[in-house]
């Protein structure tokens, strides 16, 4: 008699989506890793060295997975949360008192804050092991822009709860953006930008504007932030994410000369 | 938690109290015990005379183990008089709130890491670092009974911060450890500890595994937080009631510090700008070869200090400040200090250009007459600041000339970089030093505010 699990094995639907045995000896522990698409992220061996938790802290796969789990809350929270002034508070309010499963909104900003300083703590390990030096000077490149990224998608989240928090830390935020100089209102040298003697840089054209969509955070921020927060940083961080680990990859690793 | 009678405070803290004292218990013991089991590594430190066992660090931290045990009850009690044994005595918190500003806050902070960086070698021992860590937790645990410490240090968006705090103290540790490791073993001639681990092995199991527990842990972590610590919900948004404090998102708190010193277009936008374009030069004007793929602190000394001056120092650092010690109207205040509004700071900063006309030359500022065209008006305070226009200028211009005549080591520097990257870096960090820069100036007693002011034009600086 075979085992259950044999039979499950010798299936043609399990032979159809695995098409090795399983990595019990090296073999297939080898073929694994080039079958299987999400492995196929990783070489087939590696030093030892370069899977030391000691050596990497782990931190900056723990940062790509923080960010999976807040891809995976965020989408279950924007079938909930709907970003207009009438609704915006009242759903986050629900979510904490009345909604099951409102732990997800939870879940979503404790692994937002985690996410920045995970992030911060794997550019400390990569620069305490010099492992920005060659050949991976433009992988760290793409890192330092993933942290811009990781900062702005935390940044612009901020204000989707739409309480007083949310919209004063935002201003705050943003309110340096009118001093942007050249193009913020109360920035140095946006006097230049005149035509004819009107001036092209008001409080209604300048940067804080169009960060904003408005003169100060109204209806109009909430849904820019919301449409920056869920498609247009995500889609952003998501190519330099597949672009960071590729350099990984083809730059031999995580650390050391080649 | 203000307005809160303490009694009460008390109760309501005693049983996270109780509880964290039973885990630094258990920390403790844990330590011990896997210390007493690789006991053949255990020397003896000294004997107790009339005891028959020998006194090692395991028995040392299983003391240390039930002390806090013993204090635990202390804590679940939410008793006021058993408290307050385990409480910082008024009087010290009294004069740290009266000690602290931001000077005193700023400068110490770059002294302790100082001191830190250069006994590097005698504070990496891990039992030096274990008592260090012993005795943040049971400094941070008495301060707890202090409602005002409480209040700021358990607002939600606040404990990441801490977390921030033990995970960079513990992380910096564990790099000095092994950097301070490879530094003795480069001495000697031999190599690094990571080359030693050159052997390959497979990622099936090694690493999948490794990467899978790894998940375990941050969901199951996660979710404990989660469970445990409510995402904050203030009251609905209103433009009209504006908070006080209003901060920033934590993580951008040393930029809004920034704002102190800085106007808002260098705060804000200018110097933003430039860490982000600093750190994205690090591989391109780091031309040091030695120190990739291994921790070492003495193969690349200048980089190390470098990148923590602006991190841990100034990062850091002025986020720490900007979350836990400012309070209303941004003003400073000592951890244990409640926050008032109605305080009140003397704000009495003088420019350079009027300690220069007024108080050098004796005359008043030059003034562009009413009637003048605009071409003239910028000519007048250019002729103004000219002072401040040209230190700033030959800050940037001279001074990384200067270093290479005045100093073999930058001689050097130059010669190896070359002039674009030489200029590059110098001017990063000439940018970088002058926060501090300016700090000094404005807490010294000339209260230096701006070294450019053209409000006319908005450009302080």
């Amino acid at each position: 008699m075979p085992s259950l699990g044999e039979i499950i094995r010798e299936s043609q639907i399990w032979k159809s989506i695995f098409r090795h045995p399983a990595p019990v000896d090296r073999r297939n522990r080898i073929v694994v890793m080039l079958t299987n698409f999400f492995l196929h992220l990783h070489p087939v061996s590696i030093k030892k060295q370069g899977i030391a938790l000691s050596f990497t802290w782990c931190m900056g796969g723990v940062t790509f997975f923080l960010f999976l789990v807040e891809t995976v809350t965020g989408v279950l929270l924007m079938f909930y949360y709907r970003p207009t002034l009438e609704w915006a508070y009242n759903d986050i309010l629900a979510l904490r008192d009345v909604t099951s499963l409102g732990i997800l909104r939870e879940l979503h900003r404790w692994g937002a804050h985690a996410m920045v300083i995970t992030v911060w703590l794997h550019m400390y390990r990569v620069f305490l092991t010099g492992s920005y030096k060659p050949p991976r000077e433009f992988n760290w490149v793409v890192g330092v822009i993933l942290l811009l990224l990781t900062l702005l998608l935390s940044f612009t989240g901020y204000l989707l709860p739409w309480d007083q928090l949310a919209i004063w830390a935002i201003t705050v935020g943003s309110n340096m953006a009118r001093a942007t100089p050249f193009l913020g209102y109360e920035g140095p040298g946006n006097q230049l930008l005149t035509i004819d003697g009107i001036d092209m840089i008001t409080n209604a054209s300048d940067a804080r504007f169009g960060l904003l969509g408005a003169r100060f955070v109204g209806e109009e921020t909430l849904n820019r932030f919301y449409v920056l927060h869920c498609v247009a940083i995500p889609l952003a961080a998501s190519l330099l994410l597949a672009i960071h680990f590729w350099r990984v990859r083809k730059d031999g690793g995580i650390s050391g000369p080649l | 938690m203000h307005g809160v009678p303490l009694d009460l405070f008390l109760k309501q803290i005693s049983g996270f109290l109780g509880t964290y004292y039973l885990l630094l218990a258990l920390m403790n013991a844990v330590a011990a015990y896997l210390l007493w089991q690789g006991s053949s590594r255990q020397r003896e430190l000294f004997r107790v005379p009339g005891a028959d066992f020998p006194v090692t660090t395991a028995f040392i931290w299983l003391v240390v183990s039930l002390f806090f045990l013993l204090i635990s009850p202390l804590a679940y009690s939410g008793d006021p008089q058993w408290m307050r044994l385990i409480s910082l005595p008024l009087a010290v918190r009294a004069g740290i709130n009266w000690l602290m500003d931001p000077t005193i806050y700023t400068v110490g902070t770059l002294l302790l890491l100082a001191f830190l960086f250069v006994f590097r070698r005698f504070f990496v021992k891990p039992w030096v670092a274990w008592s260090g860590l012993n005795l943040a937790m049971l400094l941070m645990g008495m301060s707890m009974t202090d409602p005002n410490f409480a209040a700021i240090v358990t607002k939600a968006d606040n404990v990441p911060i801490v977390g921030l705090i033990f995970l960079l103290a513990f992380f910096t540790w564990l790099a000095t450890y092994k950097a301070v490791l490879n530094d003795d073993r480069i001495k000697q001639g031999l190599e690094p500890l990571e080359k030693l681990d050159n052997e390959k092995v497979l990622v099936w199991p090694d690493l999948v595994y490794t990467e899978l527990i790894c998940m375990v842990a941050i969901t199951a972590l996660l979710l404990f937080w989660a469970i445990a610590l409510q995402a904050p919900l203030e009251e609905p948004a209103s433009s009209v009631k504006t908070p006080n404090p209003s901060k920033a998102p934590w993580y951008f708190l040393g930029l809004q510090e920034m704002l102190v010193y800085y106007d808002p277009w260098m705060a804000g936008v200018v110097l933003p700008s430039m860490i982000i374009a600093g750190l994205m030069a690090i591989p391109y004007i780091d031309f040091n070869k030695t120190g990739n793929g291994y921790y070492t602190i003495d193969q690349r000394k200048f980089a190390y200090v470098m990148f923590q001056i602006g991190f841990l120092v100034l990062w850091v650092t002025l986020i720490v400040m900007g979350t836990f010690l400012r309070g209303p109207n941004w003003n400073f205040f000592g951890p244990y200090e409640i926050w008032d509004a109605h305080k009140v700071e003397a704000l009495n900063n003088v420019d350079l250009s009027e300690y220069f006309w007024v108080w050098f030359m004796q005359s008043s500022r030059p003034r562009a007459p009413e009637d003048a065209s605009d071409l003239a008006k910028i000519g007048y305070a250019v002729r103004r600041e000219l002072p401040g226009i040209l230190l700033v200028i030959g800050y940037f211009t001279m001074l990384p000339p200067a270093l290479i005549v005045m100093s073999k080591y930058f001689q050097t520097m130059f010669i190896k970089m070359g002039f674009v990257r030489y200029m590059v870096l110098t001017n990063l960090l000439l940018m970088m030093m002058l926060l501090p820069i300016k700090m000094l100036a404005r807490w010294s007693p000339f209260h230096l505010k701006y070294f450019i002011s053209m409000p006319e034009y908005m450009l302080n600086f």
